[in-house]
């Protein structure tokens, strides 16, 4: 069952104006994965190192996946991934 | 305005003056850059700012805003909040100079004033009728205040289980008041998203963020002003996203690099509850990022475990030979009656943090015997009373002489 990522306004334009995508992966790396083979361009906005950009926060169903396993945090079928900036707040 | 753009601190791609908080190429935080070229008169400049008015609209020319000096004699002009010498707090903990910077005396009893007048008035200049903001207590009381005075309508979100006292000191000026079930960060994620949403909104700790945050430098100006133009040698602050500790250090670099003050910037020290403590954490770990914690501390003003301006706040303790130091929950109740006593300043939890955290520095031994100590003092102690319920002894008595003699035989000696 596929997984929803969804989308800051900020990453929009590179993902063909979408707010939210369905990709397939077991684990948080393999969804956005995923999600770069459809839009290449998001992989740069993302990842630095191979690994996040250090002002990227994704949530898995409202947890930040760094108090999970990170990119190896394992994602139940039809659960939900959101992508935000980091900078906001104070 | 000298506000020239808004540019990445990462990867220093620049965008116009717009409600935009974040790269969009790299996803790092967007900073207002200036021009001061045209301050080049310091002589011109400083007598512009002290023929100002007595609120934070004296630093206009360092201020994001397009339009003229703000009226100051309607919104919620903040600022130009007394500097106290602390002479007795000094004494008790061995040191030469300690003065405190009391920003509790703004309209709303804490330093967010300032950042929520440069936030709410850049919003009406970009055209927005409604703010909003994340909160963890300070700054719903100065959005719900600042949208009353200024006719705007307003949404402020906080955690549902916030101190009484910043409750109802929201809710009494006709904002919408969300509590949100969780902790300050579900309650910023929340936000981020909505923010997304409804671009109508100006949430000022949002897409307003980088005017907002410009706010914190005026604390560092009217400190520098109030010491005859001169800098501290060192500033104790508290750090909960760390915008106020590197703003403020902002505000002195450019009062240096316009010529206004000379030296070089304050030891700056930043002071968070053992609770929440990711930055002093990654500080003592010699870590350059924050890795985010659930917080659990009285002090829920710097209840934020996932710090925006960590990293930031890394760099400057470093860079200026200072710290990030945590102290418990025991030590800032211990830190609030200390600087009550000794200066007659009640402080919310944050400000115990701070004094606690000055305490810890002076007896390590970090503060050289001639050194200018500020300590930053950002709000005020009827927020968060629960701090020093049952912590001292009240005497009650019958209205007789008799009665309040006895009272005071049985516990005090002649």
């Amino acid at each position: 069952m596929a997984i929803t990522v969804k989308l800051p306004t900020q990453l929009r334009d590179a993902a063909g104006g979408v707010s939210s995508m369905q990709v397939e992966g077991a684990t948080v790396g393999e969804a956005l994965e995923s999600v770069f083979a459809e839009h290449g361009e998001l992989r740069e906005r993302l990842y630095q190192d191979g690994g996040l950009r250090r002002f990227v926060n994704v949530y898995l169903g409202g947890e930040d996946i760094r108090f999970l396993d990170g990119l190896e945090t394992t994602v139940p079928a039809g659960g939900e991934l959101t992508i935000l900036p980091a900078v906001a707040g104070g | 305005m000298a506000a020239k753009q808004l540019k990445c601190r990462e990867c220093a791609t620049e965008y116009p003056l717009e409600a935009r908080y974040v790269c969009s190429r790299c996803f790092g935080p967007l900073e207002v850059g200036y021009d001061h070229e045209r301050l080049a008169d310091v002589g011109e400049v400083r007598r512009r700012i002290q023929g100002g008015p007595q609120n934070m609209w004296r630093y206009h020319d360092f201020l994001p805003l397009e339009g003229p000096q703000p009226r100051t004699r309607t919104g919620l002009p903040a600022g130009c909040t007394p500097l106290i010498r602390a002479d007795r707090l000094a004494e008790r903990l061995g040191l030469e100079e300690v003065w405190v910077k009391n920003d509790a005396h703004n309209p709303t009893h804490s330093f967010k004033d300032r950042v929520v007048s440069v936030a709410a008035t850049r919003a009406r200049e970009l055209g927005f009728d409604t703010l909003a903001c994340a909160s963890t207590g300070n700054l719903a009381n100065s959005v719900a205040a600042h949208g009353a005075a200024l006719g705007m309508a307003s949404y402020v979100f906080i955690p549902a289980d916030l101190e009484e006292q910043k409750v109802l000191a929201t809710g009494v000026y006709g904002t919408n008041l969300v509590k949100v079930r969780g902790n300050y960060d579900d309650v910023n994620r929340l936000c981020t998203e909505l923010s997304g949403d409804r671009e109508n909104w100006a949430f000022v700790n949002i897409n307003m963020r980088p005017y907002y945050a410009e706010g914190s430098k005026t604390v560092a100006y009217e400190i520098a002003e109030q010491l005859g133009w001169e800098l501290p040698d060192r500033c104790v602050v508290p750090v909960a996203s760390g915008s106020l500790y590197t703003k403020i250090a902002k505000g002195f670099q450019e009062f240096i690099d316009v010529g206004l003050i000379e030296g070089d910037l304050p030891t700056m020290n930043g002071a968070q509850a053992t609770g929440c403590s990711p930055v002093a954490t990654a500080f003592g770990a010699g870590h350059d990022f924050c890795r985010p914690v659930k917080p659990s501390t009285i002090a829920k003003s710097l209840a934020i475990g996932n710090p925006a301006d960590g990293p930031y706040a890394l760099d400057l303790a470093r860079a200026t030979g200072g710290s990030i130091d945590a102290v418990t929950d025991e030590e800032i109740r211990v830190g609030i009656r200390l600087l009550a006593e000794t200066t007659g300043v009640f402080t919310e939890t944050a400000g115990g943090v701070t004094t606690a955290t000055l305490a810890k520095l002076a007896e390590r031994g970090d503060i050289g015997a001639d050194e200018r100590v500020v300590l930053v003092i950002t709000g005020d102690g009827l927020k968060t009373l629960d701090a020093v319920r049952d912590s001292f002894r009240a005497y009650e008595v019958e209205p007789s002489i008799e009665s309040f003699e006895a009272a005071f035989a049985e516990s005090v000696p002649a």
